[in-house]
Protein backbone atom coordinates (compact mmCIF):
# COMPACT_ATOMS: atom_id res chain seq x y z
CA UNK A 1 0.00 0.00 0.00
CA UNK A 2 2.59 2.78 0.97
CA UNK A 3 4.92 1.56 -1.69
CA UNK A 4 2.00 1.91 -4.35
CA UNK A 5 0.91 5.28 -3.01
CA UNK A 6 3.68 6.56 -0.63
CA UNK A 7 1.69 9.94 -0.56
CA UNK A 8 -1.83 9.76 -1.04
CA UNK A 9 -2.46 13.68 -0.08
CA UNK A 10 0.09 14.21 -3.11
CA UNK A 11 -1.99 11.59 -4.99
CA UNK A 12 -5.55 12.94 -4.71
CA UNK A 13 -4.04 16.71 -5.72
CA UNK A 14 -2.19 15.89 -8.94
CA UNK A 15 -5.82 13.88 -10.02
CA UNK A 16 -7.58 17.16 -8.84
CA UNK A 17 -5.06 19.68 -10.85
CA UNK A 18 -4.72 17.51 -14.09
CA UNK A 19 -8.49 17.61 -14.05
CA UNK A 20 -8.83 21.78 -13.63
CA UNK A 21 -6.10 21.79 -16.31
CA UNK A 22 -8.02 19.56 -18.55
CA UNK A 23 -11.18 21.55 -17.61
CA UNK A 24 -13.80 19.31 -17.66
CA UNK A 25 -14.81 16.26 -14.71
CA UNK A 26 -14.73 13.26 -16.48
CA UNK A 27 -13.65 9.48 -16.51
CA UNK A 28 -11.36 9.94 -18.82
CA UNK A 29 -9.85 12.49 -16.99
CA UNK A 30 -9.89 11.49 -14.13
CA UNK A 31 -8.51 8.19 -14.79
CA UNK A 32 -5.27 10.21 -17.24
CA UNK A 33 -4.91 12.54 -13.87
CA UNK A 34 -4.97 9.31 -11.16
CA UNK A 35 -2.61 7.66 -13.34
CA UNK A 36 0.00 10.68 -13.20
CA UNK A 37 -1.42 10.93 -9.40
CA UNK A 38 0.44 7.75 -8.77
CA UNK A 39 3.17 7.59 -10.64
CA UNK A 40 4.82 11.34 -9.61
CA UNK A 41 4.90 10.16 -6.00
CA UNK A 42 6.62 7.03 -6.66
CA UNK A 43 9.15 8.91 -8.90
CA UNK A 44 9.86 11.45 -6.32
CA UNK A 45 10.11 9.45 -3.65
CA UNK A 46 13.92 10.10 -2.60
CA UNK A 47 13.29 13.43 -2.67
CA UNK A 48 10.94 14.39 0.28
CA UNK A 49 12.11 11.77 2.86
CA UNK A 50 10.62 12.30 7.05
CA UNK A 51 7.85 14.50 5.54
CA UNK A 52 5.52 16.28 8.39
CA UNK A 53 2.04 15.33 9.12
CA UNK A 54 -0.74 17.95 8.41
CA UNK A 55 -4.10 19.17 10.39
CA UNK A 56 -6.44 19.81 7.11
CA UNK A 57 -8.50 22.32 8.80
CA UNK A 58 -6.34 24.47 10.58
CA UNK A 59 -4.00 24.76 6.93
CA UNK A 60 -7.32 25.59 4.82
CA UNK A 61 -8.33 28.43 7.78
CA UNK A 62 -5.06 29.41 7.04
CA UNK A 63 -5.42 29.79 3.46
CA UNK A 64 -8.73 32.03 3.60
CA UNK A 65 -6.24 34.14 6.16
CA UNK A 66 -3.54 34.47 4.11
CA UNK A 67 -5.65 35.51 1.14
CA UNK A 68 -7.29 37.86 2.51
CA UNK A 69 -4.02 39.20 3.82
CA UNK A 70 -3.16 39.30 0.16
CA UNK A 71 -6.00 41.75 -0.93
CA UNK A 72 -5.27 44.04 2.17
CA UNK A 73 -1.42 44.01 1.07
CA UNK A 74 -2.15 44.87 -2.54
CA UNK A 75 -3.88 48.25 -1.00
CA UNK A 76 -1.22 48.90 1.08
CA UNK A 77 1.72 48.79 -0.75
CA UNK A 78 -0.42 50.60 -3.64
CA UNK A 79 -0.89 53.51 -1.07
CA UNK A 80 2.58 53.19 -0.25
CA UNK A 81 3.91 53.52 -3.96
CA UNK A 82 1.17 56.00 -4.87
CA UNK A 83 1.28 58.67 -1.73
CA UNK A 84 4.13 58.25 0.25
CA UNK A 85 7.49 60.58 -0.10
CA UNK A 86 10.57 58.38 -0.37
CA UNK A 87 12.05 60.36 2.84
CA UNK A 88 9.06 59.63 4.81
CA UNK A 89 9.62 55.82 3.93
CA UNK A 90 11.21 53.68 6.36
CA UNK A 91 12.73 50.37 4.74
CA UNK A 92 13.86 48.02 7.46
CA UNK A 93 16.00 44.14 7.61
CA UNK A 94 14.30 42.20 10.13
CA UNK A 95 15.87 39.64 11.42
CA UNK A 96 13.03 37.37 12.84
CA UNK A 97 13.71 34.11 15.26
CA UNK A 98 12.22 31.17 14.50
CA UNK A 99 10.09 29.07 16.74
CA UNK A 100 9.37 26.40 13.80
CA UNK A 101 11.61 23.71 13.15
CA UNK A 102 10.21 21.85 10.04
CA UNK A 103 12.12 22.83 7.04
CA UNK A 104 8.35 22.67 5.20
CA UNK A 105 7.12 24.56 7.44
CA UNK A 106 9.88 27.42 7.42
CA UNK A 107 9.48 27.08 3.95
CA UNK A 108 5.62 28.29 4.44
CA UNK A 109 6.45 31.13 6.79
CA UNK A 110 9.34 32.38 4.25
CA UNK A 111 6.58 32.40 1.16
CA UNK A 112 3.52 33.64 3.48
CA UNK A 113 5.79 36.44 4.75
CA UNK A 114 6.62 37.17 0.52
CA UNK A 115 2.88 36.97 -0.71
CA UNK A 116 1.54 39.51 2.29
CA UNK A 117 1.75 43.08 3.24
CA UNK A 118 5.33 44.93 2.28
CA UNK A 119 7.56 42.45 3.53
CA UNK A 120 9.75 40.14 1.37
CA UNK A 121 11.84 37.20 2.60
CA UNK A 122 15.50 37.23 1.88
CA UNK A 123 17.43 34.22 3.58
CA UNK A 124 17.55 31.96 6.48
CA UNK A 125 20.59 31.96 9.03
CA UNK A 126 22.76 28.54 8.17
CA UNK A 127 21.64 27.44 11.61
CA UNK A 128 17.99 27.43 10.79
CA UNK A 129 16.63 29.69 13.92
CA UNK A 130 16.36 33.20 11.73
CA UNK A 131 14.78 34.29 8.70
CA UNK A 132 16.10 37.17 7.33
CA UNK A 133 12.86 39.71 5.66
CA UNK A 134 13.15 42.89 3.79
CA UNK A 135 10.21 45.48 5.13
CA UNK A 136 8.92 48.19 2.20
CA UNK A 137 8.22 50.55 5.46
CA UNK A 138 8.70 49.30 9.38
CA UNK A 139 9.26 52.43 11.40
CA UNK A 140 8.91 49.95 14.46
CA UNK A 141 11.11 46.57 13.35
CA UNK A 142 10.40 44.88 16.72
CA UNK A 143 6.44 45.53 16.72
CA UNK A 144 6.29 44.15 12.82
CA UNK A 145 8.27 40.78 13.57
CA UNK A 146 5.99 40.38 16.73
CA UNK A 147 2.75 41.15 14.10
CA UNK A 148 3.96 38.54 11.72
CA UNK A 149 5.04 35.80 14.75
CA UNK A 150 1.85 35.81 16.05
CA UNK A 151 -0.20 36.38 12.55
CA UNK A 152 1.56 33.41 10.25
CA UNK A 153 3.78 31.49 12.73
CA UNK A 154 1.74 30.84 15.89
CA UNK A 155 -1.06 29.45 13.10
CA UNK A 156 1.76 27.10 11.43
CA UNK A 157 2.71 25.70 14.83
CA UNK A 158 -0.69 24.47 15.09
CA UNK A 159 -0.55 22.86 11.13
CA UNK A 160 2.47 21.41 11.32
CA UNK A 161 2.44 19.67 14.59
CA UNK B 1 -29.21 48.51 -20.31
CA UNK B 2 -29.63 44.69 -21.44
CA UNK B 3 -28.69 41.55 -19.36
CA UNK B 4 -25.31 41.31 -22.11
CA UNK B 5 -24.56 44.70 -21.17
CA UNK B 6 -24.59 44.17 -17.22
CA UNK B 7 -22.13 41.11 -17.47
CA UNK B 8 -19.90 43.30 -19.81
CA UNK B 9 -19.86 46.05 -16.99
CA UNK B 10 -18.60 43.31 -14.30
CA UNK B 11 -16.01 42.34 -16.63
CA UNK B 12 -14.35 45.43 -17.64
CA UNK B 13 -14.75 46.91 -14.39
CA UNK B 14 -12.65 44.30 -13.27
CA UNK B 15 -10.08 44.55 -15.97
CA UNK B 16 -10.03 48.11 -15.76
CA UNK B 17 -9.07 47.34 -11.76
CA UNK B 18 -6.39 44.86 -12.66
CA UNK B 19 -5.09 46.50 -15.22
CA UNK B 20 -4.44 49.44 -12.66
CA UNK B 21 -2.60 47.55 -10.04
CA UNK B 22 -0.54 45.95 -12.44
CA UNK B 23 0.14 49.76 -13.37
CA UNK B 24 0.46 50.73 -9.89
CA UNK B 25 3.08 47.83 -9.57
CA UNK B 26 5.05 49.04 -12.50
CA UNK B 27 5.24 52.46 -10.78
CA UNK B 28 6.88 51.00 -8.23
CA UNK B 29 9.83 49.56 -9.66
CA UNK B 30 10.32 53.31 -11.05
CA UNK B 31 10.27 55.34 -8.05
CA UNK B 32 10.95 53.25 -5.13
CA UNK B 33 14.64 53.96 -3.75
CA UNK B 34 16.34 51.09 -4.45
CA UNK B 35 17.00 47.34 -5.32
CA UNK B 36 15.01 45.64 -2.40
CA UNK B 37 12.73 48.30 -2.16
CA UNK B 38 11.32 47.10 -6.12
CA UNK B 39 10.72 44.42 -5.01
CA UNK B 40 8.05 44.59 -3.44
CA UNK B 41 6.11 46.25 -5.96
CA UNK B 42 5.96 43.43 -8.12
CA UNK B 43 5.39 41.10 -5.42
CA UNK B 44 2.45 42.29 -4.25
CA UNK B 45 0.40 45.25 -6.61
CA UNK B 46 0.74 43.33 -9.73
CA UNK B 47 -0.68 39.89 -8.07
CA UNK B 48 -3.49 40.96 -7.33
CA UNK B 49 -3.77 42.80 -10.53
CA UNK B 50 -3.80 39.74 -12.31
CA UNK B 51 -5.83 37.84 -9.75
CA UNK B 52 -8.58 40.78 -11.06
CA UNK B 53 -7.50 40.43 -14.34
CA UNK B 54 -8.14 36.71 -14.27
CA UNK B 55 -11.53 36.44 -12.23
CA UNK B 56 -12.59 39.02 -15.07
CA UNK B 57 -11.58 36.08 -17.53
CA UNK B 58 -13.22 33.37 -15.74
CA UNK B 59 -16.87 35.84 -15.49
CA UNK B 60 -16.51 36.66 -19.45
CA UNK B 61 -16.95 32.97 -19.83
CA UNK B 62 -19.04 32.24 -17.61
CA UNK B 63 -21.70 35.26 -18.18
CA UNK B 64 -20.86 35.57 -21.63
CA UNK B 65 -20.12 32.12 -23.05
CA UNK B 66 -22.26 30.20 -20.28
CA UNK B 67 -19.33 27.48 -19.56
CA UNK B 68 -17.30 27.74 -16.65
CA UNK B 69 -13.61 27.66 -16.87
CA UNK B 70 -10.74 26.66 -14.41
CA UNK B 71 -7.31 27.82 -16.04
CA UNK B 72 -7.67 30.97 -14.38
CA UNK B 73 -7.54 29.30 -11.20
CA UNK B 74 -4.46 26.89 -11.87
CA UNK B 75 -2.60 30.65 -13.43
CA UNK B 76 -2.93 32.07 -9.68
CA UNK B 77 -2.04 29.11 -8.12
CA UNK B 78 1.13 29.06 -10.15
CA UNK B 79 1.49 33.09 -9.68
CA UNK B 80 1.24 32.54 -6.02
CA UNK B 81 3.72 29.64 -5.93
CA UNK B 82 6.68 31.29 -8.26
CA UNK B 83 6.15 35.03 -7.17
CA UNK B 84 7.97 34.14 -3.87
CA UNK B 85 10.87 32.19 -5.29
CA UNK B 86 12.00 34.59 -8.03
CA UNK B 87 11.69 37.56 -5.17
CA UNK B 88 13.62 35.49 -3.15
CA UNK B 89 16.38 34.43 -5.71
CA UNK B 90 17.19 38.25 -6.17
CA UNK B 91 17.43 39.23 -2.64
CA UNK B 92 20.06 36.38 -2.20
CA UNK B 93 21.86 37.80 -5.49
CA UNK B 94 21.54 41.38 -3.85
CA UNK B 95 22.97 40.10 -0.42
CA UNK B 96 25.90 38.34 -1.91
CA UNK B 97 26.84 41.76 -4.33
CA UNK B 98 26.39 43.67 -1.16
CA UNK B 99 28.62 41.40 0.69
CA UNK B 100 31.31 41.70 -2.46
CA UNK B 101 30.87 45.36 -2.47
CA UNK B 102 30.42 45.82 -5.91
CA UNK B 103 30.44 49.16 -7.14
CA UNK B 104 27.34 48.72 -8.90
CA UNK B 105 25.16 47.24 -6.01
CA UNK B 106 24.27 50.18 -3.54
CA UNK B 107 22.31 49.03 -0.13
CA UNK B 108 19.31 50.38 0.25
CA UNK B 109 17.91 53.33 2.32
CA UNK B 110 17.69 49.54 5.21
CA UNK B 111 21.31 49.49 4.49
CA UNK B 112 22.81 45.66 4.59
CA UNK B 113 21.92 43.44 6.94
CA UNK B 114 23.10 42.68 10.30
CA UNK B 115 24.59 39.01 10.64
CA UNK B 116 22.12 36.79 12.66
CA UNK B 117 22.65 36.37 16.09
CA UNK B 118 24.83 33.00 17.13
CA UNK B 119 27.88 32.62 15.43
CA UNK B 120 26.04 31.22 12.29
CA UNK B 121 25.48 33.12 9.16
CA UNK B 122 22.79 34.03 6.58
CA UNK B 123 22.56 30.43 4.34
CA UNK B 124 23.34 31.68 1.10
CA UNK B 125 27.14 32.78 2.50
CA UNK B 126 27.43 29.69 4.26
CA UNK B 127 26.36 26.23 4.18
CA UNK B 128 23.60 24.74 6.74
CA UNK B 129 25.12 23.33 9.88
CA UNK B 130 24.90 19.88 10.67
CA UNK B 131 21.28 19.33 13.03
CA UNK B 132 19.58 22.11 11.18
CA UNK B 133 16.30 21.59 9.38
CA UNK B 134 16.65 20.57 6.17
CA UNK B 135 20.31 18.95 6.86
CA UNK B 136 19.48 15.49 5.24
CA UNK B 137 22.68 14.39 5.94
CA UNK B 138 22.13 12.08 8.43
CA UNK B 139 19.15 9.99 6.35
Amino acid sequence: MSRLFPHPGLTALLALMWMVMVGEVSFGALFLGLLVGVIVPIVTAPWWPGRPKLRFLPAAAYCGIVLWDIVVANFQVAAIILFKRTRDLRPAWLTIPLDLASPEAITVFAGTISLTPGTVSADVSACGKYLLVHALHAPDPAAEIAKVKARYEARLKGIFA
Amino acid sequence: MTAASAAEWIVSALIVIGAGLALVGSWGLVRLPSLMERLHGPTKASTLGLGAILIGSAAWFHLVRGVWTSHELLVSVFLFMTAPISANMIAKVHLHRLRAREASEPAGPAGAPAVPPGGADWATHEAPHEGTPGDFVGD
